[in-house]
């Protein structure tokens, strides 16, 4: 068990390194400049150079790197170009936003996907079984951008009880900021539970097959026992798989909700800063992203761990 | 008589709700599609830092009105002397910065000395070069003297760069802005929304807002249900493209169509084969069907304009009967510069609609006479490396928003590389001219240099498409300059 979870620390540790590598140097090769973009068309050249020099871009490459990389160590993320504010700042305003929409998006998808998937395992083939994974299919299908503004024209224009986007912020309450995140948490959850419905199905239907499945009916025990305890628990590893890549997802892959629904979520902080050219912004998030991921990742296999004794015991 | 108790104390309830319901709001809401990347106009290009701030919380010696025009603002009044060399700016006083520090002549010195000075970053710092010398007369005159005369200097300083800010809060301004106007900066919550209330004790008339807020709506599909939900009461300039059609009809809300400073043209490489060729330039305009981009681009909004000049301006010539739409003359002309067959060319679109849109249309108008043009999208950063800076470009599609610019084309090595002495000359003359009709004279020579050498393909002024409230007035129609005013907005009923 030990092992096994150095082993991944190491893994995690290396994938660190290397992504702040990549997302370094790739961000380095894309043309554009901050100075110019800030100064825009009636700025010199001199002029664009004298705010070069003084946001430290003139640096030399490998120094930038390791003043950067030191940084992140300490957790210093050092400061936005366009912004002259710590990065860190910027972020944790962020994530204050997409930390709880991931997290609520989370789970109502959770909460939506495993009943059905329990519900359309236990009946493979029969009409319910259908019917719920056509509606799942729909969900999948559907782009989701579309099914949140079907949302606000509902929801926010026509019954007007939800704002159609914003954020008010924690500091006023915390129902207005739950009551603005309700619309994009659930245009988030559905497609995620469409695809977390099937796959719960699939591995459920998978571990129905299995002997011991056969031998807890054939000693008697009733189908919804079976359900929760056998079959449930041992179909948890491809859910719980899916359900940290969509985590990682939802914290920042969610830039078109975002924009729908006009939050300040770090999917818009990365987009705002990609444009802007603001590469430390840029650099600083995406290896928040990749140690969030490998964080996550983690914490599945640590439940893997917790959900299959067999892993806890191979030493 | 108990009976009669509760139907008066009804009464006078219903009056008192009523007249609370009469009085009229004093909020507003109002949505924006781009952040202002910090929030101090002396330091960043970004419309958006002026469309939050000018005239709102920062002040300058002069401003531009609704029409364009120059208004005193700090300076009540001001001298000129005969040799149009020295400026006397007379000051109001009892005016006070946000911090409650008394505003005088030595933050006017302050200010114009910052944004000429070595280290500034004044995105507009070529404003300012002609300035020689600012002095402190008084602490209400304040002299200042140019190198050389300059018509346009009184213009130039009611830029939302050439604000007055105070030593004090200069260079905190990005994060915590400290102005003199009716407004002062409350709360920004970034990526979300700015919010600004009314100053007590202001100098000037009174505003009847007491809050303001700019929200940051990225998207015109998130915008529209903003606006119909009644978070948003106002889109002052925002391309919301074919969702307009939504509101249009909607008696809640007002749509006014303005005009902008936004020249948009087909940039040319003017020294890059053939594009040097004054007859390719020739044809290219011929070949241009105005009507039809300015009804596929900016949904029949724009107005067509035949020079770099902003139709609104007193001085403005139509131009546009220059070159008209003649695509046998244009193959003529093509023909003439041993070019039959045609050519092969790039065409590198910034990412807005209009040059989206637009370049997807000249490109099939150019096809006509054989000109195949490459559609190349880029960003905006990537806009000005490889365009702008670099000069590594054919054609472009790009709006010049920047008011009364049309001495950019003057500019050695702009990136359109026209040079022309015939035109330098009139802009030089220009900038040492400040009688009027002499400049209306000046620049409407200038215009029709720039027709005739069909410098860039000259395609139609933005338009600004502001739609709001029915019961809000006193936003700005046109926009001049980059701002939202709201100094005279109010709610009626």
């Amino acid at each position: 068990m030990t092992i096994y979870l150095l082993k991944r620390l190491l893994i995690g540790i290396a994938t660190l390194v290397v992504a702040s590598l990549v997302v370094f140097l790739m961000l380095e090769v894309v043309p554009g400049d901050p100075a110019r973009l800030m100064l825009g068309m009636n700025a010199s050249d001199a002029q664009v150079e004298l705010l070069r020099e003084q946001m430290g871009l003139n640096q030399p490459l490998a120094l930038r790197y390791l003043d950067w990389a030191s940084g992140l160590l300490q957790l210093d993320f050092g400061k936005s170009y366009t912004y002259s504010v710590p990065v860190i700042d910027l972020i944790r305003e962020r994530l204050v936003v997409s930390f709880p929409l991931a997290v609520i998006a989370l789970t109502l998808s959770t909460l939506i996907a495993i009943p059905v998937g329990l519900f359309a395992a236990a009946r493979r083939g029969k009409a319910g079984d259908t019917a719920a994974m056509a509606v799942a299919q729909v969900g999948v299908a559907m782009p989701n951008f579309w099914f949140a503004l079907l949302l606000v024209y509902v929801f926010a224009v026509w019954l007007r009880l939800v704002p159609a986007g914003g954020f008010p912020g924690w500091g006023n309450g915390i129902w207005p900021a739950l009551k603005a995140l309700i619309l994009p948490a659930l245009a988030l959850a559905l497609p995620q539970a469409a695809i977390l419905a099937r796959v719960t199905r699939a591995a459920l239907i998978e571990v129905l097959n299995e002997d011991y499945i056969r031998t807890a009916r054939a000693k008697g025990m009733p189908m919804r026992a079976v359900m929760w305890r056998h079959a449930l628990r041992n179909a948890m590893i491809p859910v719980l798989t899916i359900m940290g890549l969509q985590f990682a997802f939802l914290l920042a892959g969610t830039i078109i909700i975002e924009n729908v629904f006009y939050l300040p979520g770090l999917g818009r902080l990365v987009f705002q800063a990609i444009t802007q050219r603001d590469l430390i912004v840029v650099e600083s998030v995406v290896m928040l992203l990749v140690a969030a991921v490998v964080l996550v990742n983690l914490a599945v296999d640590l439940s893997y761990a917790l959900v299959d004794p067999r892993l806890r015991a191979r030493q | 008589m108990k009976q009669w108790k509760t139907i008066l104390a009804a009464a006078a309830l219903a009056l008192a709700s009523s007249t609370a319901a009469m009085a009229a709001r004093t909020d507003l809401v109002l949505g924006m599609p781009l952040e202002p990347p910090h929030l101090d106009p002396t330091a960043g290009a970004a419309a958006a830092i002026d469309e939050v701030f000018y005239a709102n919380v920062f002040e300058g010696l002069t401003r531009i009105g609704s029409r364009g025009e120059v208004l005193p603002d700090l300076a009540e009044s001001w001298t000129i002397s005969d040799d149009g060399k020295t400026y006397t700016f007379k000051l109001r006083s009892g005016v006070k910065f946000h911090d409650g520090s008394d505003f005088d002549a030595t933050d006017v010195k302050f200010s114009l000395d910052r944004a000429r000075g070595e280290s500034s970053v004044n995105a507009q710092k070529g404003l300012f070069a002609p300035v020689d010398t600012v002095e402190v007369v008084d602490p209400t005159t304040v002299k200042v003297t140019l190198k050389n005369p300059l018509g346009s200097f009184l213009y130039n300083l009611g830029w939302g760069d050439a604000v007055i800010v105070a030593p004090e809060s200069a260079d905190t301004n990005k994060e915590k802005p400290v102005g003199t106007g009716p407004f002062k900066f409350q709360n920004w919550a970034k990526g979300s929304s700015i919010t600004l209330v009314k100053t007590d004790g202001y100098w000037g008339d009174p505003v009847a807002l007491d809050k303001a807020e700019f929200r940051i709506i990225p998207d015109a599909a998130a915008a529209i249900p903003a606006l119909l939900s009644g978070d948003v009461q106002a889109l002052p300039n925002f391309a919301l493209g074919d969702a307009l059609a939504q509101v249009k009809a909607d008696p809640r809300f007002k749509v006014v169509i303005g005009t902008t400073e936004g020249e948009t043209v087909l940039s040319t490489n003017n020294k890059k084969p053939p594009f040097d060729n004054l007859k390719v330039r020739q044809a290219i305009a011929h070949a241009l069907d105005r009507k039809a981009l300015i009804d596929g681009a900016t949904g029949g909004l724009g107005t067509p304009i035949g020079s770099h000049f902003a139709p609104h301006n007193a001085a403005y010539v139509d131009l546009t009967g220059t070159y008209p739409h003649d695509i046998a003359k244009a193959k003529k002309l093509l023909k003439e510069a041993g070019l039959a067959d045609g050519f092969k060319a790039t065409l590198k679109l910034p990412p807005v609609g209009y040059a989206r849109q637009g370049g997807e249309i000249v490109a099939s108008q150019m096809r006509e006479i054989g000109i195949d043009l490459q559609i190349i999208p880029v960003e905006w950063a990537d806009w000005l490396k490889q365009a702008f800076t670099d000069k590594d470009y054919d054609l472009s599609i790009v709006s010049h928003t920047e008011p009364n610019d049309i001495d950019i084309y003057a500019r050695k090595d702009y990136y359109f590389n026209y040079d022309n002495p015939a035109f330098n000359k009139v802009i030089d003359e220009l900038n040492l001219t400040s009688d009027e009709a002499k400049r209306t004279e000046l620049y409407k020579q200038a215009q029709k240099i720039l027709a005739d050498d069909a410098v860039n393909g000259f395609l139609f002024e933005l338009p600004k498409v502001g739609i709001w409230d029915a019961k809000v007035e006193g936003l700005w129609e046109n926009s001049p300059i980059q701002a939202n005013d709201l100094t005279k907005v109010k709610w009626v009923d």
